[in-house]
């Protein structure tokens, strides 16, 4: 299948292990990526948080620029897709706005294409019979909790995507690749986001939480989905609570047997190498 | 201009904040709320009474990390995470400044860095931001092995067309 791809800033930078290894399980699925042509960046949260026309404009000018390809988008960073999706749920509700928009970017907005995240085109457009079948090297030994974060879910009406209370595809992708889905409570709990320089305490007094539970649920890692999440998750957690962390891609990626992974776990701040050495799967 | 809530219910654009009727489903699920000054659904409260000074000058509208947990729960459909942009984008034009300053300084930060090249170059949008906070030390370690690692570069390819990006922030700028 062929896609739309809107890597978003943290992808080339910070979030470098999920854009290379949505790329390479992408590849791997068959999933043709197109970059959107000159893309800029949708905001984030300092948008929104500042001012609301220009947070709904930002993503819009990407949407319109993806629209001429008629196809659907992948925006892997929850933040990014949660933008993308909030600008086209205002402009299809608000006539006035979308005209006033469509001014600022001097094109037509259409709302024609689907913004997706990759665990969603994974999920329902490969599905996790297809990737059970193709994994290489089952992840015995990996107890991961899934971890979902707030932006892919909420609000629902917006996001259209899994539950948003105890969504389960991450937890049943990380299931096919052969790893001990563990339960537990925190699936949709805040990292602390874009708080994490200003108010650094506060993203650790929620990570270290996070860290603990799923200690207590019995996991030894974390999976995401989510680069702001990642990164919390990677350099926020106290020493004593732990666990390294991954991105969903780059499981699908070691269980699939693709080159690369090493490179990706090398520049993890929480180094999983001990943990995947030990369970024999590197 | 009318009355404080009218303002804020107008901005929303939305359900009416005062057909809370104080569930606290909102305060109780708030990640944050350990941290605020006032609760979320006191802010509603607040604002329905008038205390416009209380409330832009409040922790709280700038700790909200728009996790949209409140939103989804709350039985009356009030936007309270919409409230709070609501609250902040007031607090910026009304020029009273953000009682979490840092909050503030880093969407400044992150906003101006955007205007440069059209999307985010992290260590000059950190920098930048570190040099507004002053705050030049902390995450120094972690920065540098980031970047031994290969994870940040200093270049990064820009958006062609400055001006499409240039116009939309002319065009919403206050």
């Amino acid at each position: 299948m062929k896609v739309s791809y809107y890597p978003g800033c943290s992808l080339h930078a910070t979030g470098r292990e999920y854009d290379e290894s949505v790329k390479a399980v992408s590849k791997a699925l068959d999933i043709e990526l197109n970059e959107i042509d000159d893309w800029s960046c949708c905001g984030a949260s300092s948008a929104h948080m500042t001012n609301f026309k220009l947070s709904v404009a930002l993503p819009a000018r990407n949407i319109i620029a993806a629209e001429k390809d008629e196809l659907d988008v992948m925006v892997p960073c929850a933040a990014c897709f949660n933008r993308f999706k909030s600008a086209q749920y205002h402009l299809k509700n608000n006539d006035a706005l979308r005209a006033d928009i469509e001014g600022m970017v001097g094109k037509e907005y259409k709302g024609t294409v689907a913004v997706r995240n990759p665990i969603d085109i994974i999920y329902n457009d490969i599905g996790v019979e297809k990737l059970s079948e193709i994994v290489a090297k089952k992840l015995e030994g990996l107890k991961p909790v899934s971890y979902y974060g707030c932006l892919l879910l909420r609000p629902p009406e917006v996001c259209e995507f899994d539950d948003y209370e105890n969504p389960v595809t991450m937890d049943k992708i990380m299931t096919s690749l052969g790893a001990e889905s563990r339960k537990w409570s925190c699936k949709t709990d805040c990292c602390g986001g874009s708080l994490t320089l200003g108010k650094t305490e506060i993203v650790r007094r929620l990570i270290d939480r996070l860290m603990t539970m799923a200690r207590e649920a019995g996991a030894n890692c974390i999976v995401t989905a989510c680069p702001v999440c990642f990164a919390n998750l990677d350099t926020r957690a106290s020493e004593d609570v732990v666990l390294p962390s991954f991105y969903f891609t780059e499981l699908i990626a070691l269980a699939l047997g693709l080159k690369g992974s090493d490179a990706w776990f090398k520049m993890h701040n929480v180094d999983p190498r001990p943990l995947l050495t030990s369970l024999g799967l590197i | 201009m009318g009355t404080f809530l009218e303002d804020v219910n107008e901005r929303i654009g939305g359900v009416p904040i005062q057909s809370c009727y104080h569930c606290r489903k909102c305060t109780a699920g708030c990640p944050i709320a350990f941290a605020m000054d006032y609760n979320p659904n006191a802010i509603i409260k607040m604002i329905q009474m008038g205390k416009r000074d209380e409330v832009l000058n409040s922790s709280t509208i700038w700790l909200c990390a728009s996790c949209e947990t409140c939103v989804t729960r709350c039985p009356n459909n009030v936007d309270i995470a919409r409230m709070m942009d609501v609250l902040r984008e007031m607090a910026i034009e009304e020029n009273v400044g953000a009682k979490e300053k840092n909050v503030l300084k880093f969407h400044e930060a992150f906003l101006s860095n955007i205007k440069v090249g059209g999307r985010i170059n992290e260590p000059l949008m950190i920098m930048l931001y570190k040099m507004k906070s002053g705050d030049y030390f902390s995450d120094l370690g972690m920065g540098m092995s980031m970047f031994m690692k290969g994870k940040i570069k200093l270049l990064s390819p820009r958006t062609k067309d400055m001006k499409s990006v240039r116009n939309i922030f002319k065009s919403t700028g206050k």
